[in-house]
């Protein structure tokens, strides 16, 4: 229902401002046509959405600090976005008392909140919480889109915040969903000439980090299976790199078969039935894909030059991946039955690391020019470049589930120089350090969960 | 003799491989003394340096594989692994793949210069063993390079 506000707020925000946007657009936005990127999102300065997310009210034995925890991991999350900012309790001239007393809008529009989000949790007999949340646009007087109940054990409680945050940006934005979605990573410790690194998991808000297990030999670039139970990576056990699978739920590993040489850079087709790699024979790098199923292993690229970081196209019917067949590191598509690659990257300098969006419609690199790293964003064909970051060592982009946000990690220079894990938008605004309790390097998004 | 220099070429072989225990399984063990790898490194040279972003072989790195030939020649058997490193400029997975073709470029060379094919196995680490840590030049040309470890050999 109201999934076109979005866009035409950031169509109309060069302009005006969004609280005039927000008291119109609940009203225009009737019609139903399907929500579309905009690329012109970076343009002009865009205020955020005014939010007013008080504790979720207690009910029936829950503890306080749940109720007080929820809200604030959902306020975390809807203003990291860039797009939201909670209003601070303090701030408030009411508390909401019950979930079902009607909403006295005065005391929400007197404190410049454009939505409310009024929640409720209890636990019942058998242990489980129970929680329950509406939408109110203040302005309007309205609810936005249905109320939503969960039911989960105590522990899980994190994930119900992330789903109602999700629903709250979806109704909001008409964005696609992308909180209740976790990240691999490498967890990096010890000195830069003697770093020790293990791979490690965690929610996309940096909380519930924990060390997979695996041998104590170096680790590369783990990467999420569709179904995010499993994760693809490069490790050294044998002395040489090699591909490898962790199930996340027994964290067994094992080796990726048919593999002669050194085998690096993997990924998923989405679909899971697939992994595209690089291998080293003789010293030449090429593109090889695996059918996990079959256990067929097809060579794509036969060029002397280094082909590597290959990545899947949504539909799984190509590959985009780097090759410095043309002198430097360029981005080439080539189609998953082989043939010709066609580059795509024109530009000055050295592009690698092309991931495809999820959505299918933009690819993510690292370009390296006049020896500063960047973390680019360029259409399929190769045009509408952008470049949203800078600095001595950007690397490794990664999209969030819905398309919209790119994780990826910005070292440090120097004797001290360190890996941490960042996010942008792809509007190229609101640049955020993702906390972590170690160096942290080659993050890799999981699709929402289930 | 002989048994002590096997018995320290597997204290530093596990020394080397930080508690992988599966790593030692892969590797062919050899004889060779401490002083003789000391000799090696300290003498003959171990590490070639390169361009960046490139994997041919300088004439510095020419005349110190020329002498790891001449050594080589004499310990007849002694298995080595060539390691490609590449510095911090450049993306991961293409510094991998530049190690692989550093490393290959060395093995080339022993090969051409009559190195027993059998003794010689490569691995690229890219940037993920830096030698030197500054972000500049001075160090970034010490860590471009190849360097053959002597004594092991990884297991293909």
């Amino acid at each position: 229902m109201v999934k076109q506000f979005f866009n035409r707020f950031i169509k109309l925000s060069s302009f005006i401002s969004i609280i005039v946007v927000v008291k119109f657009t609940f009203v225009i936005a009737q019609n139903n046509e399907a929500p579309k990127l905009d690329m012109t999102v970076n343009r002009g300065v865009i205020k955020p959405i005014s939010l007013a997310i008080p504790s979720f009210i207690k009910e029936s034995g829950a503890n306080s600090i749940i109720s007080r925890e929820l809200a604030k991991v959902i306020s975390n999350n809807l203003d990291s976005t860039g797009l939201f900012r909670s209003i601070p309790q303090a701030a408030y001239v009411s508390t909401p008392l019950s979930f079902n007393t009607p909403v006295q809008f005065s005391d929400w529009s007197i404190i410049n909140a454009d939505v409310l989000v009024l929640g409720a949790v209890g636990l019942k007999p058998d242990g489980r919480l129970e929680v329950k949340f509406r939408l109110w646009d203040i302005a309007q007087q309205k609810e936005i889109g249905k109320g939503k109940k969960y039911f989960t054990n105590s522990e899980s409680w994190r994930r119900i915040s992330h789903k109602i945050s999700d629903t709250i940006y979806t109704r909001v934005t008409g964005e696609g969903a992308y909180f209740d979605s976790r990240v691999v990573f490498v967890s990096e410790t010890g000195p830069k000439d003697n770093r020790t690194k293990r791979l490690a998991v965690m929610d996309q808000d940096g909380a519930n980090f924990k060390l997979l297990k695996h041998p104590p030999s170096l680790v590369i670039a783990p990467r999420f299976a569709p179904s995010s139970n499993k994760i693809i990576f490069t490790g050294y056990e044998t002395g040489r790199p090699r591909v490898y699978l962790m199930d996340l739920s027994s964290e067994a590993i094992t080796a990726l078969p048919e593999l002669e040489g050194m085998s690096f850079a993997p990924r998923f087709s989405m679909d899971g039935t697939k992994i595209v790699l690089s291998i080293t024979q003789n010293g030449n790098t090429d593109i090889f894909i695996n059918s996990l199923d079959t256990g067929i292993k097809k060579r794509l690229t036969t060029n002397s030059a280094i082909d590597t970081a290959p990545s899947f196209s949504p539909d799984g019917n190509s590959i985009v991946f780097e090759s410095d067949r043309g002198g430097g590191q360029q981005l080439y598509i080539i189609s998953t039955k082989g043939g010709e690659a066609k580059r795509i990257s024109f530009g000055k300098g050295r592009y690698a690391t092309p991931v495809w969006s999820p959505r299918g419609d933009l690819i993510a690199f690292t370009k390296i020019k006049e020896g500063k790293f960047h973390i680019g964003v360029m259409r399929v064909d190769g045009t509408k470049e952008r470049l949203l970051t800078t600095s001595f060592l950007d690397e490794g982009p990664a999209w969030a589930p819905n398309g919209r946000v790119l994780m990826f990690f910005r070292e440090t220079p120097g004797k001290a120089g360190a890996p941490s894990i960042y996010s942008i938008d792809i509007s190229g605004r609101n640049l955020r350090k993702i906390k972590t309790s170690s160096f942290a390097s080659d993050p890799n998004w999981s699709r929402i969960l289930n | 003799m002989k048994n002590i220099g096997l018995a320290i070429f597997v204290m530093l072989l596990l020394a080397g491989c930080e508690n992988n225990k599966n790593l030692k399984n892969s590797i062919n063990e050899s004889q060779i003394s401490q002083s003789d790898i000391e000799n090696f490194q300290n003498l003959v040279g171990d590490t070639v340096l390169f361009t960046v972003d490139q994997s041919g072989l300088r004439p510095d790195a020419i005349s110190i594989l020329n002498a790891q030939v001449n050594w080589l020649k004499e310990k007849k058997f002694l298995p080595i692994t060539v390691e490609g490193h590449a510095d911090e400029q450049g993306t991961r997975e293409y510094n991998l793949a530049l190690g692989a073709r550093r490393a290959t470029a060395v093995r080339e060379f022993l090969l051409t210069r009559g190195i027993e094919k059998d003794r010689i196995s490569i691995v690229t680490y890219g940037k993920e063993r830096p030698l030197r840590v500054c972000s500049n030049e001075e160090c970034w040309s010490k860590n471009r390079r190849a360097v053959t470890v002597v004594g092991q050999k990884i297991v293909e």
